[in-house]
């Protein structure tokens, strides 16, 4: 059995699974230190069945907590960021881009050296030990928590990052380091970025952890711990406390994976229903879509692999005009149970019409038995039509799709919806997030740019391929469940050199459990 | 004359985006670059063709080579410098001004830092009105300037002087294959032309047109407008086009990423499908197998909500965009100039250019210059 815990800003949810199955569920309010809250879902989880700690063969853990502390800009370190790179790179030195508030709670010293790789792989500068040494004592002296390091072309050479990585650690034991190859792909400034946040996020990470950990230890369980990522996948603890950024984003990629377990469907587009908005997104192959832009994290540039996420301004408490030909995006919100007429408020809200309609009974339904006929008719057909041209945006063919429902406003969306296959509601759909993380494989990522000088495409696609492969393994992965789902190939336009930059994710269940 | 403050580069930067018709390179990094140089204290002035005398030394400088190496690897940032110090060394003459080669994308914001290092002016036109693949398809080299002597310069400083090449198309070979041993991306500074040379043939006040766009843009986002139809009201053009795209399909052909895209019809356009053939910009458009615009009029895919320019390079599945067909520059509508970018030049023998209708927004702003 696995428990998949989603530790929000609000609330904690922990639910235990056997195989795919839920066997029980827990809510509870997401404590100050974290840990009461998670002990008591946890507690509130196991009492519901005859399980023991024992019983349980891994924990999943899915959290904002460090999202949130970049966005509020609380608890962070103060850092240093080295960028090997030089005689290169000098217009923008790093953190040029920073929000300066943020440059300014965090940067302790930014240093630029000579290192890193053409895209071909000749260096651009060879490291230079006096630098290196001057650097050393600067941090020394400095009041530096943790270290970021980033060198041109590392994804594909990272051996600057390793080698000036060794020299800091001999000469700074204990110090804590990021290296930019072990967390970003291709793009020098939101790579850099990306490990100089994870640099700032070091401390935290090291006790919030820690204390997830507590938590575990104090109800009795031994069970390996995992925390997912952005990108639906998991990671080991102690992973995780090194590289707390691959946390980002995750909440909405485990609430669209958690919604594809419970549907069993890999295909589809799911609709979160919240009290003002819904968040369409894309199943593809079990995984969420990803958007294609560079993503701001507050107020940082990155390039993390982020769910495509398309909202409109519809949900449960959205307000219903007289006529009923608009509805939404103004809504009540939180204040739904005060403000919606079934609930004995003054407003007209999307729920009154959906249970006016039949399509929910909850509060007092006779309360709005009354409402006009034709008023009801068209507020529903206006909330069917903003469904389904929401469908329709995130649909990739004209072919209808199977649409899984979530969300505390899902009585909204009719059983038929226009490009819909069919509409599915799963249990359990209010904990989707902890199911999620329950769920999450292991993957190996490789983005590099190979050259095809003197060889095949194919012989550079196979190479790609098996890294991939043997590093999902290597992330813990089952070697016999292991498949490539995601292969990229963007030619590096302008050169007639030959040279192709191949992104290849491949993902397996985790061993063992 | 006017100078480049943070916003307007801010401005310049979004439009220069959209002006790259899908390529030309992301102008965000050397925005960044300029606008540290800004803050440092720096002044870039630009100057209409107009201002410019007619014996002034007018050179193009910018950077070349393929966006997935500047994205990684961030230039030093005075390789143009380093060429034109080496072009005036060989001409025995400074620069008097500067000029972008290519108003979309990347080269658009490079000039300024060049500017900013040497105190030259930068003159408000370029030799495209937009991107193109190659070095032949400017309008100096359509009309006549010399493409040689030409500069590159690597992060190094190394320097590679071509004295005399045949033509601009001599010179885009021998000058990418010099590119990439210099690591996949380069400074450059070419053509030089007389401010004679210049005004009869840079296509005029582009910076102020890309800076017009992001301008409309940024107030468009800020006051819950629609973007997009802000981009047309000061490029000129229509939206040819609102789908997502359903396919993408990419091949590497002579070091070019040529490919298509595939759109399904949203809203008004639901039924229908866009095909857009591409080599690294955006080249024809065809809607149900009817051509519906051609190069060199400008084909550009932003998001449909924000008017964010999508380039070839990222275009995927499922993104949801509008099509904007914007009318070329006249300079690019000549029989001369046709010779050059129209379709048969990227090898659309059968496809004839028929123009989009209305004016480019860089010669309304001229033409309301003249006759305000």
């Amino acid at each position: 059995m696995r428990i998949g815990i989603d530790v929000g800003g609000t609330n904690t949810d922990a639910v235990l699974l056997d195989g795919r199955e839920v066997i029980a569920w827990a809510k509870r309010p997401t404590t100050p230190n974290v840990t009461d809250g998670i002990i008591a879902a946890l507690r509130a989880v196991l009492s519901r069945v005859d399980a023991t700690a024992r019983d349980i063969g891994a924990v999943m853990i899915g959290t904002t907590h460090f999202t949130n502390a970049v966005v509020q800009r609380r608890e962070l370190d103060r850092i240093a960021v080295i960028r090997l790179g030089l005689p290169a790179t000098q217009a923008i030195p790093p953190l040029t881009d920073w929000p300066d508030e943020l440059r300014e709670t965090v940067a302790g010293l930014v240093r630029l050296l000579p290192g890193g790789h053409q895209f071909d792989g000749r260096e651009i500068a060879p490291l230079d030990r006096a630098l290196v040494d001057q650097l050393i004592a600067d941090l020394r002296t400095g009041g530096i928590d943790a270290i970021a390091v980033a060198a041109v072309f590392s994804p594909a050479v990272p051996d600057h990052e390793r080698t000036v990585g060794t020299w800091l650690r001999e000469a700074l034991p204990g110090v804590s380091l990021t290296l930019s190859h072990e967390i970003g792909r291709l793009g020098l400034l939101e790579r850099e970025n990306a490990a100089a946040l994870n640099a700032c996020l070091t401390t935290l990470a090291r006790q919030t952890i820690g204390a997830f950990t507590e938590a575990l230890a104090e109800l009795g369980i031994e069970a390996p711990l995992y925390l997912s990522q952005n990108d639906g996948t998991l990671m080991a603890a102690e992973f995780a406390a090194r590289y707390p950024v691959l946390t980002f984003a995750s909440g909405p990629t485990n609430s669209m994976r958690g919604a594809a377990a419970l549907s069993g469907i890999a295909d589809a587009v799911v609709l979160d229903v919240g009290g003002t908005t819904t968040d369409g997104g894309v199943l593809v192959n079990g995984f969420p879509r990803e958007a294609s832009f560079e993503v701001e994290i507050g107020g940082v540039r990155t390039n993390f692999r982020m769910p495509d996420v398309v909202s409109i301004g519809l949900g449960g408490g959205s307000l219903v005009s007289a006529d009923g030909g608009r509805v939404g995006p103004r809504s009540v919100g939180y204040r739904l149970p005060e403000e919606a007429l079934v609930f004995g408020g003054p407003t007209l809200t999307a729920s009154d019409i959906a249970i006016a309609a039949g399509r929910a009974s909850f509060g007092q339904p006779e309360r709005v038995r009354d409402l006009p006929r034709d008023l009801v008719h068209r507020a529903l057909s206006t909330i069917d039509r903003r469904l389904a041209e929401l469908v329709d945006a995130l649909k990739t063919s004209p072919d209808p799709v199977p649409v899984v429902v979530v969300g505390g406003g899902s009585v909204l969306v009719p059983n038929e919806l226009e490009g819909a296959s069919a509409v599915i509601r799963p249990p359990y759909a209010e904990v989707a997030n902890a199911i999620g993380a329950a769920i999450a494989q292991v993957s190996g990522e490789v983005d590099r740019v190979f050259s095809l000088e003197g060889r095949s495409r194919d012989s550079a696609l196979a190479e790609a391929k098996a890294e991939a492969e043997r590093l999902a393994v290597e992330a813990g992965a089952d070697l016999a469940t292991v498949s490539v789902v995601e292969v990229d190939e963007i030619p590096l336009a302008y050169l007639p050199s030959n040279a192709v930059r191949i992104r290849v994710k491949a993902v397996g269940d985790l061993r063992g459990v | 004359m006017w100078y480049v403050d943070e916003e307007r580069l801010e401005h310049i930067a979004i439009g220069a985006g959209i002006l790259g018709t899908g390529g030309g390179g992301n102008p965000y990094y050397g925005k960044l670059h300029v606008r540290r140089l800004l803050r440092e204290g720096a002044r870039i002035p630009v100057v209409r063709l107009d201002e410019v005398p007619d014996d002034a030394l007018v050179v193009s400088v910018g950077g070349m080579g393929a966006p997935t190496v500047g994205i990684e690897r961030i230039h030093r940032g005075d390789e143009p410098l380093v060429a034109l110090r080496a072009l005036e060394a060989h001409l025995g003459r400074r620069a008097t001004h500067l000029i972008p080669g290519e108003i979309g994308g990347a080269n658009s914001t490079r000039p300024m830092a060049i500017s900013a290092m040497t105190g030259l002016p930068v003159i408000d036109g370029d030799g495209m009105g937009r991107a193109f693949p190659e070095l032949q398809m400017d309008t100096f080299s359509i009309y006549g300037v010399s493409a040689t002597p030409a500069a590159l310069a690597d992060i190094y400083h190394n320097v590679v002087l071509f004295p005399r090449l045949a033509d601009a198309v001599t010179l885009e070979r021998y000058a990418r294959a010099v590119t990439i041993q210099m690591g996949g991306a380069a400074g450059y500074a070419f053509p030089a032309m007389t401010g004679a040379e210049a005004k009869r043939t840079a296509v005029p006040m582009t910076l102020s047109l890309a800076e017009a766009v992001g301008a409309a843009v940024r107030r468009a986002r800020r006051e819950h407008g629609d973007p997009v139809e802000a981009v047309l009201r000061v490029a000129g053009g229509q939206v040819l086009f609102r789908g997502k795209v359903v396919d993408v399909q990419r091949r590497l052909v002579a070091g070019f990423a040529r490919g298509v895209v595939e759109l399904d019809g949203l809203g008004d356009d639901r039924g229908s499908r866009l095909r857009i053939d591409f080599q690294n910009e955006n080249l024809i458009a065809r809607r149900d197998e009817e051509v519906v615009a051609v190069v060199p009029d400008l084909i550009c895919l932003v998001d449909r909500e924000t008017a964010e320019p999508v380039t070839t390079e990222v275009v995927r599945y499922g993104l949801r965009v509008a099509v904007l067909g914007i009318p070329a520059p006249f300079l690019l509508k000549t029989p001369q100039a046709l010779a050059v970018v129209g379709p048969a030049a990227f090898g659309y023998p059968d496809v004839e250019y028929r123009p989009l209708p209305g004016v480019y927004g860089g010669d309304r702003l001229v033409a309301a210059r003249v006759n305000p």
